[in-house]
């Protein structure tokens, strides 16, 4: 009843192909954007801004990221942190030897910097497939990070690694505060998530979905692999990079090579798997499961500890929430292997159908 | 409905107000614990944060807290992730705006990523042996911290060390830098060179790689080295390995000497019989004798208040540090109230203040019944570090027993390298530094 599109007639082709074909999908959105961009802002507080929001958005477009290029392409990749460290080290390394380059510029080389990197990571895919490729990927992860730690050169020869990133100033206005950040990071995000949106539905995200459904077969019809492969992998890297511009720059002020360890990784394709691979949404969804449900767990665990009178230190608190975590982690996965995502789909269906299920 | 419900509202009017009553007559100073009890380095923190936690009820025991106004605080799990800290820092920092203690996050990556933070929120940010070394120039830094000492100042002590024992002269010799390759393992490279310009002798590096529980090749290669010394940077399991390895290949060591965080019971005893006579730097000694690590066993325990679970741990390294460093925190919010009136809580710009004016003598030191655990401290603006002195531990196959007095790297040397270092984090920040001749 809610969500029935009887009645929403298409009579051009720029209504059938628009993004969100359906009325309510799209008074949604916009109300949902409205929310992030004026509600948010005016009601949050700092810690929902620098510890929720932000982490929350610059997870989301890592993971948006790694979907392109697993979800969309179905290339297996273990280094989505590494491309985020390329990203972050790519930046600070532009605003600290070119005079006078824009922040925004310099996030767009960034994602171009590790787009260059993820190509030549990517070139194996050619040759190998699934867990192989995983492998190769992996790769990448060590080698990165041994490589900054390596090269004092990439990080300014800071005596310890760690790089601590510059002011971002756009027209002379400093963006210092969580929501100047919060507002500059959700703008990019919601850009490139549209852009993201578009691409996996243009004749580019048709071929990498031909490509992961079964290469021979799309080889046949006149996909080129090759190219197809390597800019699911430049693609993703860019996403991943200026992810990792923005982790640096907006939320942590500092970071260290090994910040983005093999384990970020493994968050980050957690997130994908939870959220709905080879799902834009699913992306959004996964983030918010894997960063914000231990967030909720800690803060809510002491909080009916003390309810219940039950004697919970901080470390049972935290042993417990991992407790709670894993086990949702493989119920949604036992009731929904398609990811959150899918869930949602699913909700919507019935929608359709609801109050007259047949 | 309302008959029944208005006396109920009454009493619950009455009894929150009595409440806020009760909050506002007692002051109280909050501490934001940003601590980790699990994770990798877990069992660190266990004693660690238990010293610290322990000595803030033994204040509030003994004394009745500082001048009457007594000590609070609110632990958040980190598990040593940067992102993690960050969140709990955020947390915790909202109940930090009417009085805060300094904030310990016990983790070199997570302070790096606080510094900032914290200075634009007036909390002060206390790096006790570890964290970002070049804020010893408080006049950049004015929120940072890096108390006692640093990793190079460690390191140039240590260099001194070797020197006495052999005789007050280097030239020529061998000595192998073995260090976890990171951040921390890496923070004392420019140090060590600088000393072995000046005192002639070769210094060999050699990293391993995280975590470090794999050492053959290394070994090796010091074997073809003979060095007569090696410098050891090493965490967690990395300690125990090196020690082991250490003997395989037959390398004495008493001749291989760790730094602070290579140091502690945990690393030795997993060792076995390999670690006898292995050595490491420390800024507090271990044991019970000194006398409030056991009045704090007889008072806090006594009272059933202790934090350790298994109080088997009183008197371990780790534990004593933790102690020592909430001695420290402890005495610059005594510090700051005879400044700003004692008896009342105080802000973090106050608390600042007074950890910037430090002066813990060893006449001090003997009223706290903490002699001889930590170095005496005298902090300045310029100077956040305030000791620069360590002891040279020996492990003799149960106990850590100090083999020196307390020593002083080269000041002269290492200093100048914090200064330019502060010198360039101001100019890519755009801070301009104090002028510290005018603060007091």
């Amino acid at each position: 009843m809610l969500y029935r599109e009887a009645g929403q007639f298409k009579t051009t082709y720029a209504a059938d192909q628009q993004l969100f074909p359906i009325r309510q999908d799209r008074l949604g959105v916009i109300a949902l954007l409205a929310i992030g961009f004026v509600g948010v802002p005016l009601f949050a507080s700092e810690y929902w801004f620098s510890a929720i929001l932000i982490p929350f958005l610059v997870f989301s477009l890592a993971a948006l990221g790694l979907n392109i290029l697993t979800g969309y392409a179905g290339q297996l990749s273990l280094g989505s942190a590494a491309f985020m460290a390329v990203g972050a080290y790519a930046a600070y390394n532009f605003q600290l030897r070119v005079e006078g380059i824009p922040i925004l510029v310099t996030f767009i080389m960034a994602g171009l910097t590790a787009a260059g990197v993820g190509i030549l990571f990517g070139l194996p895919s050619l040759r190998i497939k699934g867990f192989y490729l995983a492998v190769a990927t992996l790769a990448a992860q060590f080698f990165i990070v041994w490589c900054l730690t390596k090269f004092p050169w990439l990080s300014n020869n800071s005596s310890s690694g760690v790089i601590s990133t510059q002011k971002m100033f756009i027209f002379g206005h400093e963006f210092d505060s969580p929501r100047e950040k919060y507002l500059l990071v959700l703008s990019i995000v919601v850009f490139l998530s549209l852009a993201a949106k578009n691409m996996v539905r243009s004749s580019t995200g048709r071929a990498w979905m031909a490509v992961r459904d079964m290469d021979v077969a799309a080889s046949v019809i006149g996909i080129r692999l090759m190219p197809t492969k390597l800019l699911a992998f430049a693609v993703s890297s860019f996403y991943c990079g200026v992810a990792g511009a923005l982790y640096a720059f907006c939320y942590l002020g500092s970071v260290e090579p090994d910040g983005f360890s093999l384990e970020l990784s493994f968050r980050i394709l957690f997130m994908i798997i939870i959220g709905g691979v080879g799902s834009i949404l699913g992306s959004y969804l996964g983030a918010a499961f894997i960063l914000l449900l231990p967030i909720f767990l800690d803060i809510a665990l002491p909080f009916f500890a003390n309810l219940f009178g039950l004697p919970f230190s901080t470390a049972t608190v935290s042993h417990i929430q991992v407790l709670v975590f894993g086990s949702l982690i493989m119920f949604f996965l036992i009731v929904e292997p398609h990811g959150l995502a899918r869930l949602w789909q699913i909700t919507k269906e019935k929608l359709r159908l609801w109050p007259f299920p047949h | 409905m309302t008959k029944i419900f208005k006396p109920a509202f009454a009493a619950a009017a009455v009894s929150l107000a009595l409440f806020a009553q009760g909050a506002t007559a007692a002051e109280e100073q909050f501490f934001p614990i940003i601590g980790y009890r699990v994770g990798p380095y877990g069992a660190n923190g266990q004693s660690l944060f238990g010293g610290f936690i322990d000595y803030l009820s033994y204040v509030n025991l003994k004394e009745g807290g500082v001048n009457g106004v007594k000590m609070t605080w609110e632990e958040c799990e980190t598990e040593y992730n940067n992102a993690k800290g960050v969140e709990c820092y955020e947390r915790l920092k909202g109940k930090a705006k009417a009085s805060a203690g300094p904030i310990h996050p016990l983790s070199t990556g997570i302070s790096y990523a606080l510094i900032e933070k914290a200075s634009a929120d007036k909390i002060p940010l206390a790096m006790v042996g570890y964290g970002r070394t070049d804020a010893v120039d408080g006049s950049v830094f004015p929120y940072a911290f890096p108390l006692v000492t640093t990793y190079q100042m460690q390191a140039s002590a240590i260099v001194k060390f070797i020197k006495d024992k052999e005789k007050g002269n280097l030239a020529g010799k061998k000595v192998v830098f073995l260090y976890h390759d990171s951040a921390y393992g890496k923070e004392p490279i420019l140090a060590l060179e600088a000393e072995s310009r000046l005192n002639k002798f070769d210094l060999v590096q050699i990293p391993v790689a995280h975590p470090g529980n794999e050492q053959g090749a290394q070994w090796l290669k010091i074997r073809q080295e003979k060095p007569d010394y090696v410098i050891f940077w090493g965490w967690g399991v990395m300690n125990q390995t090196a020690i082991k390895a250490a003997q395989k290949v037959g390398f004495p060591r008493d001749k291989m000497i760790g730094s602070w965080w290579a140091g502690s019971e945990e690393d030795t005893v997993s060792a076995g019989d390999a670690a006898k006579g292995y050595m490491s730097a420390t800024f507090n000694v271990s044991g019970k004798a000194v006398p409030v690590v056991a009045d704090i066993e007889k008072v806090v325990y006594g009272a059933g208040k202790g934090n350790l679970q298994d109080a088997s741990k009183i008197g371990t390294i780790l534990y004593n540090r933790g102690i020592s460093m909430a001695i420290l925190s402890v005495e610059a919010i005594r510090k700051a109230q005879e400044k700003y009136g004692k008896g009342k809580a105080m802000t973090g710009e106050q608390v600042r203040w007074g950890m910037e004016n430090l002066n813990i003598t060893e006449a001090r030191l003997k009223q706290l019944g903490a002699t001889n655990l930590l170095p005496e401290v005298k902090t300045t603006c310029d100077n956040h570090e305030g000791s620069g002195k360590v002891k040279i531990q020996q492990w003799d196959g149960s106990k850590w027993v100090a083999v020196s007095e307390w020593l002083e790297g080269n000041k002269g040397l290492i200093h100048p390298l914090f200064q330019a270092s502060a010198k360039q984090y101001a100019k890519e920040k755009g801070i301009t530094p104090r002028d510290c001749a005018k603060e007091k």
